[in-house]
């Protein structure tokens, strides 16, 4: 239950959010260097540089760092997803509908997904 | 698998008389997404950084550029077909659903359109 709730929501959080965001990158890139500086800005900005002087700035900084959370709940939406979709690719071909191993790997999904999530980031910040 | 006549299993109807060929495409696209998103997350790991001029440099390719043009129609694709089962499956009143269903076929062809003109721009040289 938890499982194909979970994976309804992240696939369609990835459909409406995460292709949004693909097109903006795809978009920036293809128009120059300064409309990537701006999504860069917004969508991965530098945490230790956030203004905080006055209301604008205050507003801005906040969107920013709601909008890493996004990016990083995007990676996290797109590593879940697989996870629980291999899962249906194999109960597709009618394995694993007995009744302790269809447990298991319902639990075992979202804590793959969120292991895949961590060493992406972990590849991605460290090496 | 118990349900449905023998003529309508190998029609691969029932009585929605649709649905099979959804099913497969949303596999089809399921394993296009999984190789085609899985190479993308492993390139942005694998290049050196993520700045401008990397990234134009290494998706103006024609490697890449193939790929993230076969992503943008493969995730798309997927994306508009499971958008498509949210819909049918919570919106009812018939003419909510037509209206929901043609704005989600704009957005997707519309957004997918984008999507391969950027590649196809990155890729020749038109961008600055």
């Amino acid at each position: 239950m938890f499982v194909s709730i979970l994976h309804r929501v992240t696939g369609d959080g990835l459909a409406l959010v995460g292709l949004a965001v693909l097109l903006w990158w795809l978009g920036a890139l293809a128009s120059g260097p300064a409309a990537y500086e701006t999504f860069a800005a917004w969508m991965w900005a530098d945490l230790g540089k956030l203004e905080w002087g006055g209301i604008a700035p205050i507003f801005a900084s906040l969107v920013k760092i709601v909008l890493k959370l996004v990016m990083i709940g995007l990676s996290w939406a797109f590593f879940t997803h697989l996870s629980s979709g291999l899962r249906h690719f194999v109960l597709d071909i009618g394995a694993g509908f007995e009744l302790d191993t269809n447990k298991a790997w319902s639990r075992a999904s979202p804590v793959i997904g969120i292991i895949l999530t961590a060493a992406f980031w972990a590849l991605m910040l460290f090496f | 698998m118990g349900n449905g006549t023998s003529l309508g299993r190998v029609r691969g109807l029932g009585s929605a008389h649709s649905g099979v060929h959804h099913w497969l495409l949303q596999r089809f696209t399921a394993i296009g997404n999984l190789l085609l998103v899985g190479w993308f997350a492993i390139s942005l790991l694998l290049l050196p950084s993520l700045d401008y001029v990397a990234v134009t440099g290494w998706l103006a390719r024609p490697v890449p550029a193939t790929a993230m043009a076969l992503l943008v129609i493969s995730t798309f694709w997927h994306a508009r077909l499971g958008l498509q089962v949210l819909v049918e499956d919570y919106v009812h009143e018939a003419g909510n659903k037509f209206a929901a269903i043609t704005a989600l076929n704009l957005a997707a062809f519309g957004g997918a359109a984008f999507g391969l003109f950027c590649v196809v721009r990155l890729a020749l040289g038109g961008a600055a």
